[in-house]
């Protein structure tokens, strides 16, 4: 088995190729069944790898070529597998897996869907590759490569300008990212010599002390690049504009891995972290800050994909809390449960929206719970498992990462506080979406229901997102161990019954309607606040203003070559000089004669006054 | 011997070419593809006949023997002007991506070209051949003499086939080649007769003169003349202004020539000339030159997103790229060194096929204004295709020859000069922004209603030929560059040595 792992990303790709190469003439069952099988493959793989994992719980090194060699730099297509990489792969694949089987029924009826799954492949291979590397570049090889296909997913119905315009945002906006990282594998190649994830961390732990600033410069330019690609302040605004691609793709791509790609790299290099303990709190904080800023967010918006894009930002700010906090497997188990049950909900809204006619706005749902079944009960419990109501898989990953952030000394109760807010806001926005959706009076009536490739990767995920708590994930021997003493059991209880008290105001705000926010909803400052977080902070008008006119602005003032003002003065003193030349040019024979012996008397004085040796003919 | 016939081959091509449009209006293509192709075979056969190719050993740079080949006959004695040629891997580089370059050119001329064909194709043969010339002639009057030689052709190229615009950018691209090339003339001139004061003899060869002892100032502004001479070729930053308007203008064929292999005889030149010959003051221009690099590579990127026309966004595009070049050049160290080389064949290919495609859409709309284009993928979806892939990879996507070229230069860069790597680094983001933008309003988008009811033929057989040779050529450039690393380390390991030795304060501060 170890000797084929470099087959689990081979099997998508190859499916991707032949889908560009071929999709043309195939019929739409075999391109189903082509992309579907060849993640199906590598799951298949990615489980017996598991399984054997399991067993000899075996790190495993392999080189497949070596990709360049300049002197001493010489990164390889090399992999290394560990149990971080393996939960990394199982997530990928499985998750991957059922979403692809989901899409081919989402996806029936669109014109281009050879072109969907080559892409969606295409993401996987990507995706493994980058999870794969035991190398920083092989790593950012997949990191742009995931890049590119949610490029190339989000902007999937090219022919409407604003998927376009989403697409290059997500692209750009991540790329600003992913070139500070570019920038901090070039500091750590040159101070360090190798871009080897394991032999990096090694060498710097050797030669750099704790605090010093060459690792703090380059962990925060790992940062960045985590930051874009996690979508985490402040380059987070390019993930609700990604709504714009196919349901499916958002779940896969945008909550369930790519966007959780910069969690991963942080996990990744802890090592390099753990080095430089002000960059820790900088993640810890963004995280924190990040969780709280979309929760507000996701609250007013009316999109239900928008809700959960936002939700995803701020649930991956629970992660970067953990990062931040060094509870680097609470982080990654957050990311698994979070990749269950938010891919639940994803597809679950993909449900409704492919039986609705395309609907998004969720006062135009309404009373889907009898006549959508498989999907409200979807709904029930990946809200239940995303808002931690307790025993569900996003309670138990979420209360470990409160419960160790209250213990950070100084900051720690600061950070727990902030994360409770955030997650009694969580309670509320996600029952709001359940209660507006699925309870209440039918606006719009759906015209089929799902069929079986939708229902049963819904039911997969239904059962994942219930138990996925109780998975351990073998990550003991990566990380080191943290969290020693148990904090006092009041705070616990307090984590617990946090999410509970959202829940029962949700109820009462949006179900009941016991409470009535009418009068704060219509006050000016409620109607302000609320503008305010429908917007997102005004994040975007301001980026707007600060960066992308001015940019605009810029290319608009130059694109008429500037530079060319030199080349064209030249010419013109050219064509001056010529005028002015010509213009001696009389054809009066007067005019040469004098010019003649003019020229003549101003040579000879000349002659005479520079001295006898110059008239030597 | 084979350098001659190499260029010969092509000279002779291009007058049956001509000839040829005698018999049949369509034998000219027929023949200069043949012609090209035949070059390309006979080029890698006697590659392979060669017993150093095997191991590609070290040259010695100032050891034409050492050479993988060396041909020297007298020409004007009198003056020390001799026939010299010579190879080494940077030079075998550059020849291989000319010959398939020039085979692009020609399929892109295949039905773009309507009037004079055969005249056409035999100005293209002889263009390149002035091109094989400069990157196989090592005395420097030759190598003057082939510098014009690719100009005049192209000139024909642009001034003749071109568009609307075409005889001002003919005329431009004309007059800043030229009167540059005055000044590596009058360099050249200064250089050897410095050499004859101390030596006595009269001598143009490379070899030779790289032992020319030389006062620093006088040296100094002998290199200027060559490093202007080759900027404006490259072209840097701001001596760039002929490029997009003779790109725009050129004829598809014309456009790939340009892009593909003219610009890096500018490149090539520093490498091999404004360096090597003089070690010191490059060393102490190096600041400068890098600076123009990198005000390239942002200039070039702000100025391709300002653009309206298809073509001349390329064109900006190309500036911006050929500024990693110069800093590759300039950070002259082993990585930034192999990623500019690397960066001369990635972008060869990737532009090639972007002007081939921006032609393609010409023939087909009759304009290149993007904002007449819109949503052209659904009736064309496998030239779309194409174009996204040669978008991304000229964006710079990890696993394509550009993205390896990009990341070499600035990881040699890092090690020079960390700020000017920060500046040139934001190029990747701006590249996105102008590369996506091509996309968008080309490809992507409504539908155009006036498209919508004309039949767009897409890429047919022979241009998916063409364009597969570049994808492939990117993708194997992109996940296995050795080959070409391999080929190219040796000629830089010993420039490297060359120059150290003359820079005793810089071998130190290198160990």
């Amino acid at each position: 088995m170890s000797k084929i792992i470099w087959l689990i990303p081979l099997m998508p790709f190859v499916g991707s190729i032949t889908l560009m190469l071929f999709g043309k003439n195939l019929r739409r069952s075999h391109i189903g069944y082509l992309g579907v099988s060849s993640v199906g493959i590598s799951a298949l793989l990615t489980a017996l790898l598991a399984i054997e994992f399991m067993q000899n719980q075996e790190v495993l090194e392999t080189l497949v070529w070596t990709w360049m060699q300049v002197g001493s730099f010489a990164p390889g297509i090399s992999f290394y597998f560990d149990g971080l990489t393996l939960v990394m792969m199982s997530v990928i694949t499985g998750v991957g897996f059922l979403i692809h089987l989901f899409s081919t029924e989402f996806m029936e009826e669109d014109p281009s869907y050879a072109r969907y799954f080559a892409y969606l492949n295409m993401f996987v291979a990507s995706m493994l590759i980058l999870v794969m590397a035991d190398n920083l570049l092989l790593l950012y090889l997949g990191w742009e490569g995931v890049g590119v296909c949610s490029y190339l997913l989000v902007g999937f119905w090219y022919q409407h300008s604003a998927n376009g315009h989403a697409a290059r945002k997500a692209f750009i906006v991540t790329r600003i990212g992913d070139t500070a990282m570019a920038l901090g594998l070039l500091l750590l190649f040159s101070h360090l010599g190798t871009l080897d994830i394991q032999v990096l961390m090694g060498k710097a732990s050797q030669v750099w002390e704790v605090g010093e600033n060459i690792p703090l410069i380059a962990c925060l330019l790992l940062v960045c690049g985590a930051v874009g690609k996690s979508a985490q302040l402040p380059l987070h605004t390019w993930l609700p504009d990604a709504m714009a691609g196919p349901t499916p793709v958002s779940a896969l791509i945008h909550a369930a891995t790519m966007v959780t790609a910069g969690v991963y790299l942080i996990a990744r290099t802890h090592g390099l972290f753990l080095l430089a303990p002000d960059a820790m709190i900088v993640v810890a904080i963004i995280g924190v800050v990040t969780s709280l800023m979309a929760a507000f967010t996701a609250l007013m918006q009316t999109d239900i994909k928008r809700i959960l894009a936002y939700s995803t930002i701020s649930q991956i700010g629970y992660m970067f809390l953990a990062l931040g906090v060094g509870a680097w497997s609470a982080g990654i188990f957050h990311l698994m449960t979070h990749a269950f049950f938010k891919a639940l909900l994803f597809l679950g809204s993909g449900a409704i929206i492919h039986c609705l006619h395309h609907e998004h706005n969720i006062f135009k749902m309404g009373g889907l719970r009898t006549r959508m079944p498989v999907t409200f009960w979807s709904f029930m419990i990946g809200s239940a498992a995303l808002a931690a109501l307790p025993m569900t898989s996003g309670f138990f990953s979420k209360d470990q990462i409160l419960l160790q952030a209250y213990q950070l000394p100084d900051l720690g109760p600061g950070l727990w506080m902030a994360g409770l807010l955030g997650a009694l806001l969580t309670a509320i926005y996600s029952f709001r979406l359940v209660f507006v959706v699925f309870f209440g009076e039918a606006n719009t009536e759906p015209d089929k229901d799902t069929e079986w490739r939708m229902a049963i990767p819904l039911s997969i995920l239904c059962f994942l997102a219930l138990v996925g708590g109780y998975f351990t994930i073998p990550v003991v021997d990566v990380f080191p161990v943290t969290g020693g003493s148990h904090p006092a059991h009041w705070v616990e209880y307090v984590s617990i019954s946090v999410p509970i008290v959202g829940l029962v105001i949700a109820y009462f705000v949006f179900l009941n309607r016991r409470i009535n926010i009418e009068t704060l909803t219509t006050s000016s400052f409620g109607r302000g606040l609320g503008n305010l977080w429908l917007s997102g902070w005004g994040i975007d008008w301001l980026y707007d203003r600060l960066f992308v006119r001015p940019y605009y602005r810029l290319a608009n003032l130059l694109k008429s070559e500037p530079v060319d003002v030199i080349y064209n003065a030249i010419v013109e003193l050219n064509q001056l000089l010529n005028l002015w030349l010509s213009k001696s040019q009389t054809g009066r024979l007067r005019w040469y004669l004098v010019s003649m012996v003019a020229g003549l008397i101003i040579l000879i004085s000349l002659a005479s006054n520079l001295g006898p040796g110059v008239l030597q003919w | 011997m084979v350098m001659i016939n190499l260029i010969l081959i092509l000279l002779v091509g291009g007058l049956l070419a001509m000839l040829s449009e005698r018999l049949d209006e369509n034998m000219p293509r027929k023949v200069a593809m043949a012609a090209v192709l035949f070059d390309l075979i006979y080029l890698i056969s006697s590659m392979l006949s060669l017993p150093e190719i095997a191991q590609l050993q070290a040259p010695i740079t100032n050891d034409p023997s050492t050479w993988l080949m060396h041909f020297k006959a007298n020409w004007i004695p009198a003056f020390g002007i001799s026939i010299e040629f010579a190879m080494d891997g940077i030079s075998l580089l550059m020849v291989l991506l000319t010959l398939i370059l020039g085979a692009v050119a020609i399929s892109a001329s295949w039905t773009d070209i309507v009037k004079r064909k055969g005249f056409f194709e035999a100005n293209l043969l002889w263009s390149l051949a002035g091109v094989l010339g400069v990157f196989l002639a090592l005395d420097l009057l030759l190598f003057f003499l082939f510098w014009e030689v690719m100009l005049i052709p192209m000139y024909f190229m642009i001034a003749i086939w071109g568009h609307e615009n075409r005889g001002y950018a003919a005329m431009k691209f004309f007059i800043f080649t030229q009167a540059s090339g005055l000044l590596m003339l009058v360099s050249i001139l200064v250089l050897s007769a410095i050499n004859q004061e101390t030596t006595g003899v009269w001598t143009f060869s490379y070899f030779d003169l790289l032992n020319t002892n030389i006062s620093e100032q006088a040296s100094y502004w002998i290199m200027l003349g060559f490093f202007i001479a080759f900027v404006v070729k490259l072209p840097g930053f701001p001596f760039h202004t002929w490029l997009p308007d003779a790109h725009t203008q050129a004829p598809t064929a014309g456009s790939v020539i340009l892009a593909g292999v003219l610009l890096k005889t500018g490149a090539y030149g520093l490498i091999r000339f404004a360096v090597p010959l003089f070690p010191q003051a490059a060393l102490d221009f190096s600041y400068p030159a890098m600076l123009l690099g990198a005000a390239g590579v942002v200039y070039g990127a702000v100025l391709a997103f300002g653009q309206a026309d298809f073509k001349r966004l390329i064109a900006y595009s190309s500036v911006s790229h050929m500024g990693f070049v110069l800093l590759g050049i300039y950070a002259w160290n082993e990585l930034a060194l192999q990623g500019a080389v690397m960066q001369m064949v990635a972008h060869g290919f990737s532009t090639a096929a972007l002007f081939m495609i921006a032609g393609s859409i010409q023939e087909r709309l009759h304009t290149r204004d993007m904002s007449q284009m819109s949503g052209l993928w659904h009736q064309m979806p496998r030239m779309g295709a194409v174009a996204m892939f040669f978008v991304v990879a000229s964006l710079g996507l990890p696993g394509l020859g550009n993205f390896v070229a990009e990341f070499l230069i600035l990881l040699g860069l890092f090690q020079v000069n960390v700020w000017i790597t920060v500046i040139a680094a934001t190029g990747l983001i701006t590249g996105a922004a102008y590369s996506l933008l091509l996309m968008q309003k080309s490809f992507q988008g409504e539908i155009n209603k006036k498209w919508a009811e004309s039949k767009l033929s897409d890429f047919g057989q022979r241009e998916m030929m063409t364009m597969a040779v570049m994808i492939i050529a990117l993708i194997f450039l992109g996940i296995y560059p050795q080959p070409v690393l391999n080929i190219a380390e040796p000629v830089l390991h010993s420039l490297l040595d060359l120059t150290a030795l003359a820079l005793p304060s810089i071998a130190e501060a290198k160990l």
